[in-house]
């Protein structure tokens, strides 16, 4: 050993062993718990995990591939008479929206032409965009899914994703090349609607294993199970008008200042499939900023034409 | 190290770093594969995690844990730092029992490691229902009880490149 006259200096290298493990869990606890408080009450880590995210993209695309291959297979054998099930089925709902589809661009136009009549706001009408649901996230305590369209193919957070039955959720995250969906079942998840029958207001949140519950109505409210729950459009994400969930079951209990309203979702909120990103919905201006905004131009030209004005 | 220990019946070679880091990352691939809400699949980073910190507490730790656990934080779309609490926690505790636990025969080695493992999601849940989450059924601890089931095979596939003899002989690979 060449250092064999400081023996006694310090330990022989082959006892080396870090600082003392409880050392080492109060750093590394303490660093997650720092990083728990940054992500929940700040949301300070976004850009980093967008970061790690696109890394990690080219894996998460291999893993994929035997998950994809495995359902392409699965269909491939599926038997010939469930799909010919399944086409008669689709050409059934095709006849029986044609009626509606066939007027609706007069229905349009005769919409406008009224509203136009009367001085109203045009309806915006907003882009949609196709995506693939690519997997259900791996969380078990959130209910979401990833979807193949991302920050690239102008996916923004916030957008509203509907399929052919009705709205299943929100973008909640945009990384590149695809897109975190939180669906309406999620517990965090909540989303404004009415009743389709009376325009009864209230708002629909996730209640967990997959049901939803309309919150905040009083025990005496209007509501029957079977009714149809649409979107109110108040919250300017969603359009009015998108069914979201049909009342299960009402429980009146006047103990209680509200009724507890049971809804599942009309949409295949946890089936997979296509869906549609709808594009982000123009947000008319609140009354008063709508008025300043009315006035800015007009002090705009005062202002020019003080400048104008020769001395 | 040519000796039989406490940690096998067999001579075992000395364990290379790359081969950890590899067994590792591959455990983070098969967490990667979506198999949506499915109950019963195991974490496989947590187990891979928990066998290396009981055989080389030396060289994997709570840094290797709280890295894998970020990694595992992003992929699964959680809340940051909830993953890498957990298997922090995992990896203090897997290091603190791993004296006593190689002394065990593999089965009653996969019931020492049943609780840490348990102990790991129990971590999660109580950060997930802390922060408003939904309670994802009693099934969610199901996972753990698969992951003791696999312990004996997959504590005989990493210590495969252990097993090797020095001397290579054509007859014998393994």
């Amino acid at each position: 050993m060449p250092a064999g006259g400081h023996i006694g200096h310090s330990p022989p290298p082959f006892f080396k062993r870090g600082p003392a493990p409880l050392a080492q869990l109060m750093l590394f606890v303490s660093l997650a718990l720092l990083l728990l408080v940054a992500d929940l009450r700040y949301r300070t880590l976004e850009s980093t995990r967008l970061m790690i995210a696109t890394l990690m993209w080219p894996v998460q695309k291999a893993v994929l591939l035997p998950v994809e291959g495995a359902s392409d297979a699965g269909s491939y054998f599926a038997n010939l008479t469930s799909l010919q099930q399944e086409n008669a089925e689709l050409r059934k709902r095709q006849l029986a929206q044609a009626n509606l589809l066939l007027r609706q661009a007069h229905l349009d136009n005769e919409n406008l032409r009224l509203r136009a009549l009367l001085e109203m706001q045009e309806k915006l009408d907003v882009p949609a965009r196709a995506a693939d649901v690519l997997y259900a996230a791996r969380d078990p305590f959130s209910r979401r899914i990833i979807v193949d369209r991302g920050s690239s193919h102008e996916v923004e957070v916030g957008q509203a994703v509907i399929d052919d039955l009705g709205v299943i959720g929100q973008v909640t995250r945009v990384f590149p090349l695809t897109s975190e969906v939180t669906l309406l079942t999620d517990k965090n998840q909540a989303i404004p609607v009415q009743v389709g029958r009376n325009g009864l207001r209230a708002v629909l949140a996730g209640a967990g294993s997959g049901t939803m519950e309309l919150k905040f109505l009083p025990a005496n409210a209007d509501v029957q199970p079977g009714d149809t729950l649409v979107t109110s459009g108040l919250d300017g994400i969603y359009l009015p008008g998108l069914p979201v969930a049909r009342v299960t079951s009402i429980d009146r209990d006047n103990s209680f200042s509200f009724a507890r309203i049971e809804c599942v979702p009309l949409a295949g909120v946890e089936r997979h499939g296509q869906v549609l990103v709808l594009g982000t919905r123009k947000i008319l201006p609140m009354p008063e900023e709508a008025e300043e905004a009315v006035k800015k131009p007009v002090m705009g030209r005062k202002a020019r034409a003080a400048a104008l004005k020769p001395h | 190290m040519i000796q039989p220990t406490h940690s096998s019946r067999r001579i075992l070679l000395p364990v290379s770093g790359w081969f950890i880091h590899f067994t590792l990352v591959s455990a983070l691939v098969l967490n990667l594969i979506p198999f949506g809400r499915l109950p019963g699949i195991p974490d496989w980073v947590a187990l891979v995690l928990a066998f290396w910190c009981i055989h080389q507490p030396l060289k994997v730790g709570m840094g290797t844990a709280f890295f894998f656990g970020l990694v595992m934080d992003v992929a699964n779309a959680a809340i940051m730092g909830q993953h890498a609490l957990a298997y922090v926690l995992l990896a203090f505790a897997a290091g603190g029992l791993s004296r006593r636990v190689l002394w065990f025969p593999l089965v009653q080695q996969a019931l020492h490691v049943l609780p840490l493992l348990l102990g790991t999601q129990l971590v999660m849940l109580l950060i997930r229902m802390a922060t408003g989450a939904e309670f994802p059924g009693i099934l969610y601890f199901l996972s753990s009880f698969v992951a003791i089931l696999i312990w004996h095979p997959v504590s005989l596939v990493l210590l495969l490149p252990q097993y090797r003899p020095v001397e290579r002989d054509e007859n014998r690979p393994i």
